[in-house]
């Protein structure tokens, strides 16, 4: 049986088309995911995000323990809380187990957030790890989550919380604030502002009401997909793997090599990849030919090898299809994509591949 | 029930098949595969004069979710395309017995073995 968040019987009001991800039942759309991504892109739209799973780190040595099991350094939260920071969190091999949001809140308190997908191996993983630092992960099942994003986003969320939003209105891009029992992050996985917004799930069907009340029109899983690849932003399981490292999957910049006195899992292979050099990378594709361009398909670069698109839809803003791709390294501004024994013709670009609202190709 | 025409003919593969009055039949995918399908945004259709067996990959249609092969109902030669619907993928779920057609075939053979829309409907009915 598949799992249910707190808003299923919202949804099946709303009419959506659910389907099974990651093992929850989850709304595909409310009749056109097309519509639900422009409305993203030009006014405000929200999405029920409970399946990912809000983990709490208490112990004064919370820290430690990030500092030892993410890529990224929790040290640069230090004395700001609210604050978030983007990490992959690496097995031995260097490959990534999860990527991951992590609040600082307090000296003895961080706040993960992780896929739906991993949730399991996650908690398995940092239990594993937290009885040496003496560490409580509790995982927060009493909680849903509302992405709410667009350029609408922030304003109709403000009018919402009413007096609440003050605090809200000064909130920097990616950190959060307590509002009561409300966590509100202004963060998202759109390319669009906005804020992810974790609520007791007793209350998340009242809060999805007065969302939909002001204006902001549910969107489903699909057009959450082709909002973030139009991002640029990766997808676990598809754009990084346990089989692949973030230094080859677009992800450097989350890895934090400074300090050189810093030991975290994954560290030592990280450095030697980077010593011999990365044979692949992470690339943009946009289509030139006409189709549709889908994971796993065949990237052939003239006079340098070939790779693999890692995500491939059609893009509603561009109006063309986009893929991210996996390819050796080398300069190239075009290849071509095998899809059906045919070979059309993409363009090599650098992603994202929209920014505030605008297409860049 | 999603909308059947019951002049249509039907194959198990959602394709509908409409008999026309020089001989030609039009092919299309039916309102429930549309619906399926979601938001088309690329179809690709079969040359003219290819011959067609029988459940032959023909086509393509692909939504922003997924890609799903057309299967030809029916024996035939490729007669006419409908390139609107190249142009214009939308029209696949906006008018799927009307503008949204994809193809037609001339010198037809085995239209006995389709389906009528009640028949139809019970293949799809969970």
């Amino acid at each position: 049986m598949p799992k249910q968040t707190a808003l299923y019987a919202t949804h099946v009001a709303e009419g959506a088309k659910l389907v099974d991800f990651a093992g929850w039942e989850m709304p595909i759309h409310y009749g056109s995911q097309l519509e639900e991504h422009h409305v993203v892109r030009r006014a405000a739209g929200m999405f029920d995000v409970s399946h990912m799973c809000v983990v709490d780190l208490h112990g004064i040595r919370s820290r430690d323990m990030l500092r030892f099991m993410m890529a990224n350094d929790v040290a640069k939260l230090d004395g700001q809380p609210g604050k978030a920071l983007y990490s992959c969190m690496l097995n031995e091999r260097g490959g990534v187990i999860d990527d991951l949001i992590i609040y600082y809140m307090d000296t003895s308190w961080y706040r993960l957030v992780v896929n739906a997908g991993t949730r399991n191996k996650d908690l398995a993983w940092l239990a594993k790890h937290a009885g040496s630092f003496d560490v409580e992960v509790i995982e927060r099942d009493d909680l849903a989550m509302i992405a709410v994003q667009g350029p609408g986003a922030r304003d109709k969320v403000h009018a919402v919380l009413g007096d609440g939003a003050a605090k809200l209105r000064g909130l920097v891009r990616f950190s959060a604030a307590e509002l009561g029992e409300l966590f509100v992050a202004r963060t998202g996985y759109t390319g669009e502002d906005g804020y992810e917004i974790v609520v007791p799930a007793e209350q998340v069907e009242d809060l999805w009401h007065k969302l939909r009340e002001a204006g902001v029109a549910p969107c489903g899983l699909g057009a959450r997909d082709t909002l973030r690849l139009e991002a640029g932003m990766n997808l676990y399981g598809q754009d990084m793997t346990e089989d692949t490292s973030p230094l080859i999957s677009g992800l450097a910049w989350t890895v934090a090599l400074q300090p050189e006195g810093r030991k975290f899992i994954g560290r030592e292979v990280l450095e030697a990849e980077r010593e011999q050099g990365v044979s692949q990378k992470l690339v943009a594709l946009v289509l030139e030919d006409k189709g549709v361009l889908r994971a796993h398909q065949k990237v052939i670069i003239e006079g340098i090898g070939e790779g693999e698109t890692t995500s491939g839809s059609f893009s509603p803003t561009l109006g063309k299809s986009i893929a991210l791709a996996r390819v050796p390294v080398g300069d190239a501004e075009q290849c071509h994509v095998e899809i059906r024994n045919r070979q059309l013709a993409a363009k090599i670009v650098k992603a994202p591949f929209v920014k505030n609202g605008e297409a860049l190709y | 029930m999603s909308n059947l025409p019951q002049e249509l003919k039907y194959s198990k593969s959602h394709e509908w098949v409409r008999e026309e009055a020089d001989g030609t039949v039009t092919i299309g995918i039916t309102d429930h595969a549309q619906g399926l399908l979601g938001d088309m945004v690329f179809v690709e259709l079969p040359e003219l004069d290819r011959e067609l067996g029988v459940e032959e990959e023909c086509a393509v249609v692909e939504s922003v979710k997924a890609a799903s092969d057309v299967y030809s109902p029916v024996a035939g030669s490729v007669a006419e395309v409908n390139s609107a619907v190249e142009d214009s993928p939308e029209l696949v779920n906006q008018d799927p017995y009307g503008d949204g057609w994809l193809f037609k075939l001339k010198d037809v053979s085995g239209m006995e073995d389709l389906l009528d829309a009640d028949a139809y409907a019970a293949t799809v009915e969970e």
